[in-house]
């Protein structure tokens, strides 16, 4: 087949779109978007049918696709990292049902923070639920990774975690294809009691779960993906995980490492490969992109055996993504460094587009807050964050997709009122309708503001589950419909807008102010699709 | 042949059709090509760089290492500067001259060309008049690949060829437009170096 050139993340779907998937289900969050928008666009899929729209969030995305799984299909789960966070309760728990369909979840961790809140390392997450991980450290191995992981996730009976990171994700090379599988037909399971997780059926998959764990290694063991390079110099044993292969090879133009050379792409952790990287060298020196997990392990507690290198030991930096230049710090290499930086250079960070309506909602929230003094706006996760930079300076907290409402509410049970929250569409369906109904059933003393762009604007504007749907919602929780206002944020409307805000603000319950204006970077999309299909 | 490539700009500028128009010449040369691309928060308004490849042997690393870059590839004039540590010591530097000024802070435009003219190698280009000249002021990215193609180690046909390819479904007009803006910036750097 010929090349194509795909990002590492359009690699894993077409991937898994050769492998007979079904069905994807996913949550925008950066870097994982682009896998479901390579589903929405491929015309392979649309012609098998294959699942492909949004979904709330995270949890309701992995749950459908267990559900996909139990009917005998394929399925895939996408989100960022901190997604996993959301789905964690149903991801934990499908380790212990097992599947029928294979069911493979990709997480797309951060390191370096480029687009999230902290840079936590998914591997943990799997380790915990005891499945196994392919890492794949090139976008070819992320399409073969995804082409067999369907079978491996019915072969071992468990889900499957595919964990890719920024570097990967965003960057594109040349993937060649494999045939196309057939899809499944659905099937229930064999076993029609594997999906109910009563105690006394769930201690007896739990058991099976654990017994299956030396099937998984003895997976890991033999895998191709996992690679022996021997080496000539046994001072030193690199145990590399993921894409942290590329940066140490980076540092030998032709490519061949004088030390022995373990390369990790697929866990549990082979036993019988480190130890004999361990047994051959003098010491080790672990390359991983995300937290020291494995160097954890191989290090112990104790750290009584040979000397282990890595983050954990400073050789390199505890936090951050690894570069070619970091590695080639840690094994004592040398080189040019280049010019620095002059210093005229200025940080440009980002804000919100110009024309923008959250910017509208900061002006009059702001004007409105007046005269009550700052630190009283709980805000989310989405372009509205960036209201905390300058020039609006107009939020005080972000912490997780929903925490706006109910920290607002915790914070006016301690006191603080009026306390204000600010969410926008797609993230109050993601994660906000379940606190407004804390703050309802209370009736506390909130001003939740909802900042309807009509779509998931911060990751590209994919489609809002929120969208036509908000008004209805709070109704529907319970809010007085006398305290929902719906308005229009444009700077025309300054004056009535904050006298909105004020008059909201000093009611002792629960108010929902809607501004609704579309997001001027989907608004300008639309308009020019309207222009090319007129 | 090696060309690794910084492509600079602020979030919005257009860098990644300038990295998609190289990446398919590549494909046409049967190169390896490896592109690191931003996606995300930066791209709101934010500095945006992208790190291209290309190479006749397999690559290595998705970004570029400090003080190995053959090329840095900038849509405007400040962000040309902050890549410099990669930029290596025989390496170019070819930058639009028209500064996005979207923060408080901007540097006079005097002072960021003063620390461009201290690169050995570089090229500064008015992209935007030259692309209103070639008829589409959004051409300008275009005009910046022509400009730095010189530099590409790669033939000019292919470049055309990527072009085409890259604006072939927005009809011939386009495409014309574009080709014009990539020549003229080529033109410029020939002149001019």
């Amino acid at each position: 087949m010929e090349k194509q050139l795909l990002l590492g993340d359009e690699a894993l779907a077409q991937g898994a779109i050769d492998a007979g998937l079904s069905g994807v289900y996913a949550y925008p969050g950066t870097p994982s978007t682009e896998i479901m928008e390579y589903v929405q666009g491929s015309k392979l899929a649309a012609e098998r049918n294959i699942h492909r729209k949004w979904s709330a969030n995270e949890k309701t995305a992995m749950e459908a696709a267990i559900g996909m799984s139990y009917a005998g299909k394929r399925a895939m789960v996408c989100f960022k990292h901190v997604g996993l966070n959301v789905a964690a309760d149903a991801f934990v728990n499908a380790a212990v049902t097992g599947v029928n369909g294979g069911l493979v979840v990709v997480s797309a961790d951060d390191p370096s923070m480029h687009s999230s809140q902290n840079e936590q390392d998914s591997r943990f997450y799997a380790k915990f639920a005891m499945i196994p991980i392919l890492e794949p450290s090139n976008q070819q191995e992320a399409y073969d990774m995804a082409y067999i992981a369907f079978e491996l996730s019915e072969q071992l009976n468990v889900p499957i975690m595919i964990r890719i990171t920024t570097r990967l994700a965003h960057s594109r090379a040349d993937v060649v294809r494999k045939a196309m599988k057939q899809q499944n037909e659905v099937k229930l399971p064999s076993d029609p009691r594997q999906f109910v997780l009563l105690p006394a059926i769930a201690r007896r998959n739990y058991k099976k779960l654990l017994l299956g764990q030396a099937a998984m290694e003895l997976e890991a063991e033999k895998s191709p993906f996992n690679q022996y390079i021997e080496g000539a110099n046994k001072k030193m044993g690199i145990i590399t995980t993921g894409i942290a292969f590329n940066y140490l090879m980076e540092n030998y133009p032709d490519r061949v490492c004088p030390y022995p050379v373990l390369k990790i792409t697929q866990y549990p952790l082979p036993q019988k490969l480190v130890s004999k990287i361990y047994n051959e060298c003098d010491e080790l020196l672990i390359l991983e992109e995300g937290a020291p997990v494995v160097e954890e392990m191989i290090r112990g507690f104790l750290n009584l055996g040979k000397p282990v290198h890595g983050r954990l030991n400073g050789l390199l930096p505890r936090d951050g993504e690894l570069n070619p230049n970091l590695v080639a710090k840690s094994l004592g290499m040398s080189y040019y460094e280049g010019n620095a930086i002059p210093e005229i250079v200025k940080n440009r960070p980002p804000s919100l587009c110009q024309g923008c309506g959250h910017r509208d909602v900061y002006a009059d929230l702001n004007e409105a807050l007046k005269e009550y003094g700052t630190g009283r706006v709980f805000a989310d996760i989405g372009c509205y964050t960036l209201g905390a930079l300058p020039p609006f300076n107009a939020i005080n907290t972000t912490v997780d997709m929903g925490a706006s409402i109910t920290m607002a509410k915790g914070a006016a049970d301690a006191g603080l009122v009026p306390a204000v929250a600010v969410i926008g569409d797609s993230t109050f369906t993601h994660s906000g309708m379940t606190g407004l109904l804390d703050a309802v059933l209370e009736n506390a003393p909130i001003t939740v503001i909802i900042s309807d762009n009509s779509t998931t604007g911060m990751t590209g504007g994919q489609d809002s589950s929120a969208l036509g749907k908000i008004l209805e919602i709070c109704k529907g929780i319970g809010v007085d419909p006398e305290h929902i206002h719906v308005t229009t944020p444009l700077h025309k409307n300054h004056e009535e807008n904050v006298a909105l805000i004020k008059k909201e603000l000093a009611y002792q319950g629960v108010s929902v102010i809607i501004p609704q204006r579309e997001c001027i970077q989907t608004f300008a999309r639309r308009k020019r699709e309207e222009k090319k299909n007129a | 042949m090696k060309s690794d490539i910084i492509l600079a700009g602020v979030g919005g500028q257009g860098i990644l059709s300038i990295a998609a128009a190289i990446g398919l010449a590549a494909v046409k040369e049967n190169l390896y090509i490896k592109q690191a691309e931003v996606h995300g928060m930066s791209q709101r308004g934010g500095d945006v760089q992208s790190n291209l490849r290309i190479s006749d042997k397999p690559i290595a690393s998705d970004l570029i290492p400090a003080g190995k870059a053959t090329l840095i590839l900038s849509v405007e004039p400040m962000e040309s500067l902050r890549y410099l540590p990669l930029l290596s010591e025989n390496g170019w530097l070819v930058t639009n001259s028209t500064p996005f000024n979207n923060i408080t802070d901007y540097p006079s435009t005097e002072s960021i060309i003063a620390e461009i003219k201290k690169v050995k190698n570089h090229i500064i280009i008015d992209a935007d008049a030259i692309a209103k000249e070639a008829g589409s002021s959004r051409a300008s990215n275009i005009v910046m690949l022509g400009a730095a193609s010189p530099f590409l180690d790669m033939p000019f046909e292919s470049i055309e060829d990527g072009i085409r390819q890259l604006f072939g479904r927005k009809g011939a007009d386009v495409v014309e437009t574009n080709l014009k803006a990539l020549r003229a910036g080529r033109a410029y750097t020939e002149k001019n170096s």
